[in-house]
């Protein structure tokens, strides 16, 4: 069965997420958002759910966004995803720039709430379509978050898997160290070491990432697609395999915010 | 007793940020919670100077806008980005060319510094950050030790100085003639508004009556107390999405980031859509 290489990694995602009491989805973020829907849906609607931008999957947090801030304080987000411009092998992500700082010579976004939540989620899933070594850097040149803290900070969790559009790797805090646990369909291991920047652990029998299930794909391309066009209309449309269009839902939902 | 419209709603978005002045410190909220679109078009078309703009975390269109057309000169913010439609353009050529002193912050530290500001408290204490490179680059963020965690223990937290922005600006969903104004569950923008010397905002809809005394609605109206003039201003988020009463103008954002590509762009877009003048293609 085709499938687009988002759809790969959205149904990564959610695997990892499955068992966990609350995702919580950030900023520029649509295919754990895809991730965070397609768990919703597995487990019944009973996963709390939190996709940053979207009114309908926010409704549990009547405070607004500073309980959801105090709410991941409490280490009550149980899975996040964090994306990076860069990401080295110490699990250290760069949401800010490449380059010295601050006239970064290539400028993202910024750090967002990283520089709290990547401590106080339990289990942070590292994601990052593009695997290269512009991404996946030995040193980033600027920590919005560190991978590790030393045994006396306050940190309940922090980064537990990276996913690529190539690969799987899980990260072991005490080594503060990658190891590659799943090569994607198409490439091959050499492809992963000669586009990764940092050095990781590779045992010998790395097998191949599963394919989605025909279960799988058709949870993401009916509920999901439907759901995450609110917050991410062109991703919903352009990696989500469908004929059929998406529904504005804006005229259905209630005057009040 | 008449009904009376008070002086603090102003007939115009102009009158509005009449109060804003060049090198005020200003607090916009981000795209998602009432982003005052419009306002920042007046203060484009107003030509506004050396802004010290703090984002209300994120930054989204209203900082790209006014710091592509020049009206900003420190900005202080955990992100920049336009939604679904990528990378703020205007902001990141003027980050990466030093035309904007920047610092990097992280969305709870706005809302502590704000939180602190809002309760006349110097400072409020946050987990995280220790290890960053954005507590590196804030020298005046103290870390102290927990005093709380007993003798022995060693438990660093950061303290954030507390925010009081010269001016909060703002988009409602409902405003009514008293100058009150309902902001649904974004808190956090009533925070902003509790916490600044000053606080503005345009309204999509105007409420007849007093929001104050409808028991539905008095728990997310921000109090006249705290807001120093009102605007009715309809589509005042747009392009952006305003809550579910209108979704964003995706084909015109999508325009927007491809002008933007290009100072030349850029300038072509402020004059047809900011300043309104239409120009032969």
């Amino acid at each position: 069965m085709q499938y687009t290489k988002q759809e790969l990694m959205a149904v990564v995602l959610a695997r990892m997420s499955r068992g966990a009491e609350s995702i919580a989805v950030g900023n520029s973020s649509p295919i754990p958002a895809a991730a965070a829907l397609m768990v919703y849906a597995q487990t019944n609607r009973e996963t709390i759910i939190s996709i940053l931008g979207s009114f309908k999957y926010n409704k549990l947090f009547t405070g607004g966004i500073r309980e959801q801030y105090d709410f991941a304080a409490r280490g009550r987000v149980d899975i996040q995803f964090f994306g990076g411009g860069q990401i080295d092998g110490q699990g250290n992500i760069n949401l800010v720039g490449a380059g010295s700082y601050p006239r970064s010579k290539i400028r993202f976004a910024g750090s967002f709430g990283s520089a709290l939540q990547y401590y106080l989620g339990r289990r942070t899933i590292l994601f990052r379509e593009e695997h290269s070594k512009r991404t996946l850097v030995p040193q980033v040149d600027f920590i919005s978050a560190p991978g590790t803290s030393p045994p006396n900070v306050h940190r309940l969790g922090g980064p537990i898997a990276l996913v690529t559009g190539m690969c799987v790797m899980s990260f072991d805090k005490e080594k503060a160290r990658f190891t590659l646990r799943s090569i994607h369909p198409g490439y091959t291991r050499k492809d992963v070491i000669e586009n990764t920047g940092f050095d990781f652990d590779c045992p010998a029998d790395v097998g191949i990432t599963p394919e989605p299930t025909p279960d799988e794909l058709a949870t993401l391309r009916g509920f999901v697609r439907q759901e995450v066009a609110e917050v991410y209309p062109t991703f919903a449309v352009e990696a989500l395999l469908s004929e059929i269009p998406v529904v504005s839902q804006s005229s259905s939902m209630s005057a009040q915010q | 007793m008449k009904p009376r419209k008070t002086s603090l709603v102003v007939d115009s978005v102009e009158d509005l940020i009449d109060c804003i002045q060049d090198g005020m410190t200003l607090v916009v909220p981000a795209d998602y919670g009432g982003s005052p679109a419009e306002a920042a078009r007046a203060l484009v078309r107003k030509g506004v100077k050396n802004l010290r703009l703090i984002g209300g975390p994120p930054s989204g269109y209203v900082a790209e806008l006014l710091i592509g057309a020049g009206c900003v000169s420190y900005l202080e913010m955990p992100g920049v980005i336009l939604g679904d439609f990528g990378l703020a353009p205007r902001f990141r050529e003027a980050v990466s060319q030093g035309k904007v002193e920047i610092r990097d912050s992280t969305c709870p530290a706005f809302h502590a510094a704000i939180n602190a500001a809002q309760r006349g408290l110097p400072f409020m204490p946050m987990r995280g950050l220790i290890g960053s490179d954005v507590l590196r680059y804030r020298p005046e963020w103290q870390v102290i030790s927990n005093p709380y965690a007993g003798k022995e223990a060693d438990d660093p937290i950061v303290l954030i100085p507390a925010l009081v922005p010269d001016v909060v600006l703002f988009h409602a969903i409902y405003g009514d003639r008293y100058g009150n104004v309902w902001i649904g569950k974004s808190f956090e923008v009533m925070a902003m508004a509790q916490a600044a010397k000053m606080a503005i905002a345009t309204f999509e809809h105007f409420f007849e009556g007093d929001l104050l005394e409808d028991k539905h609605m008095a728990p997310s109206t921000i109090s006249h107390i705290y807001m120093s003039a009102t605007a009715h201003v309809e589509r005042g988020a747009w392009p952006l999405a305003l809550g579910a009463e209108y979704p964003v103008d995706a084909e015109h954002m999508k325009r927007y980031v491809e002008l933007a590509r290009t100072r030349a762009g850029f300038d072509r877009y402020v004059d047809e859509v900011v300043r309104g003048k239409q120009r032969a293609a």
